[in-house]
């Protein structure tokens, strides 16, 4: 395409050298695989008309893991630790969600302490997926000094799943049937110094961002998805909650009961990068109310159910009990059979419905296993999102969306 | 709040001989379709003025290789997210004739989705703007998820099996 305002230049040009062709080409740009912006290996590549954003293309499965096949031929313990990877910054959610489809298969019912305590990690998890997205968000828009603030709370996050199950990133605290352990009085004790000093440096976080004028030239009404689209992509959790539609799991089909906490759906309106940010920052809040009101109202008894062939039995059973011996030699070697039938189960993820799919044919295996990964289902609304804008926009609209590459690729 | 029978019984009423094998697994109305009456069926739950069951939550395939006839299916979750109601349908393909229409017209997300089903299961999607693998490399000339393939590759001779207590 020839440019039209440049012949008017051209014409006091010399006859002998003939007009100068400015050709207005498209260029091509590899947003990715490995860049520091995409918080993940996946690769868009991106057509730009200058500094625009004609259209943009998406290519993923760079570490895809063959999960879905991989489960074909694990025992449903194994499977949590597949779950671990997949959303890495929330793997607690990830656990609970697959123990609780797997408990929906079996028929087992939890005792109320054990399921007061997975609210607890759950909310622990979101905590700590919404503060890095949006530690992230502030990262990428430039301001570093909000990610280092809020970073220190996620290392405590941390250190309470360390206290509870030893591990930090890939937590496995779960059993089919209850949690591995009771929360001991220093994991109560930490959670609720948390409690204490989570708001204020959520306060703190909020102050650098909420009226900061760089941070909102750089989100306000970027990357904004109508109510409608949203719906037609698939969007669920703070994606669609920031276009204005108040679906949330935790609400509508209510497990490992969240029906006795009380809470509120943050909402946005305008779908945009900034009412993202806003939703996440408000639902951080939502959750402290939750952990605070189960850690206040944690009933007495067990945290776990009476169901011994099923529930891995506490290792000090092991050494002096015959029964918890056979169970726990028969649970580890997978020789537990699941009666047939399929289950959909869905919990309220990081990022959206993260919905478990199982079918089993009364194997000790799934005879299939499906992820429904929210982030694999909204990220083709990314294109869409970011037509017509900058560079430097696609960045923060990919940012704000929490795509994390272990879900989008499973 | 829906009830399944009342869903059921509506949805029977409207397509007759085209819906089958109704049931309730855990408490999740599911129920069989053919691949003429798939995208008919989602427009009219789409579109229907009270149920508005239009979120459309996952689309997946599944591989039966024993029973003949019936080799692949094709299973498509719903929510209707006014009335809280979910449903699951399921159309069952031949293995010969593994087409089925696609319903990326109706919903957006069903573009992935089908994609992922078409990179995994091989099963084709007519109509959708853009049938390439997803996940897998396109040079792939077999789909991983059907049952013939086991997950260790048994040809590979670089293991040594006492190394492995076998």
């Amino acid at each position: 395409m020839i440019s039209e305002d440049l012949d008017i230049a051209n014409k006091n040009l010399p006859a002998e050298q003939g007009p100068i062709q400015y050709v207005n080409e498209l260029t091509t740009l590899n947003l990715g695989p490995t860049h520091p912006a995409t918080h993940g290996i996946f690769q868009n590549v991106l057509q730009m008309d200058g500094e625009k954003i004609v259209s943009s293309e998406q290519t993923i499965g760079y570490i895809h893991r063959a999960f879905e096949k991989i489960a074909e031929r694990r025992p449903f313990y194994q499977i949590t630790t597949l779950t671990d990877r997949m959303n890495y910054c929330s793997s607690p959610i990830n656990n609970m969600g697959w123990h609780m489809t797997v408990e929906k298969l079996l028929g087992i019912d939890i005792p109320k302490r054990a399921q007061y305590i997975r609210v607890i990690m759950m909310e622990l998890a979101r905590l700590a997926d919404h503060l890095i997205c949006n530690g992230i968000l502030g990262v990428d828009t430039g301001a570093f000094t909000g990610f280092l603030y809020i970073y220190q709370e996620r290392e405590e996050i941390y250190e309470i799943y360390e206290e509870i199950c030893g591990a930090r990133l890939t937590t496995n605290m779960g059993r089919i049937g209850g949690m591995e352990r009771d929360l001991s009085p220093t994991a109560i004790r930490k959670i609720r110094e948390l409690l204490v000093r989570f708001p204020k440096v959520l306060n703190e976080f909020e102050n650098l961002f909420n009226r900061n004028r760089i941070f909102m030239d750089r989100v306000v009404n970027v990357g904004a998805i109508s109510a409608e689209r949203a719906l037609s992509y698939g969007f669920t959790g703070p994606n669609l909650r920031a276009a204005g539609v108040d679906y949330d799991v935790r609400v509508m089909n209510p497990y490992s009961s969240y029906e006795d906490f009380e809470f509120d759906i943050p909402v946005g309106q305008s779908g945009d990068t900034y009412d993202r940010f806003m939703v996440r920052n408000e639902e951080m809040k939502q959750s402290l109310r939750i952990i605070q009101q189960a850690i206040d109202n944690l009933p007495e008894g067990s945290y776990y159910a009476d169901a011994p062939q099923y529930y891995l039995p506490p290792k000090q059973e092991v050494y002096k009990n015959m029964e918890a011996l056979i169970y726990h030699f028969k649970i580890v070697m997978g020789e537990i059979d699941a009666p047939a039938g399929e289950v959909y189960h869905a919990v309220e993820g990081g990022n959206g419905e993260l919905g478990f799919y199982l079918i089993s044919d009364g194997g000790r295996t799934p005879y299939r296993l499906h992820f429904r990964r929210p982030c694999f289902i909204y990220y083709q609304a990314y294109p869409e999102m970011c037509k017509g804008l900058t560079l430097s926009d696609a960045i923060v609209i990919m940012s704000s969306m929490n795509v994390i590459a272990g879900e989008l690729d499973a | 709040m829906l009830t399944n029978e009342e869903v059921a019984q509506t949805i029977l009423t409207q397509f007759g001989e085209a819906v089958s094998d109704f049931d309730d697994p855990y408490d999740l109305l599911t129920f069989s379709t053919t691949r003429e009456t798939i995208i008919p069926l989602l427009t009219y739950l789409n579109d229907h003025s009270s149920y508005r069951i239009s979120f459309l939550t996952d689309i997946t395939g599944i591989h039966y290789p024993d029973s003949a006839g019936n080799e692949f299916c094709v299973v498509y979750h719903l929510h209707s997210l006014t009335n809280n109601f979910r449903l699951r349908i399921k159309v069952f393909l031949s293995g010969e004739d593994l087409h089925i229409p696609t319903a990326s017209s109706i919903f957006a997300s069903a573009n992935w989705m089908e994609r992922e089903t078409f990179d995994f299961f091989g099963i084709i999607f007519d109509g959708h703007p853009d049938l390439r693998r997803i996940l897998n490399m396109e040079e792939m000339d077999y789909f991983p998820m059907r049952r013939e393939y086991p997950l260790e590759d048994a040809t590979r001779e670089d293991k040594i099996d006492a190394l492995f207590g076998r």
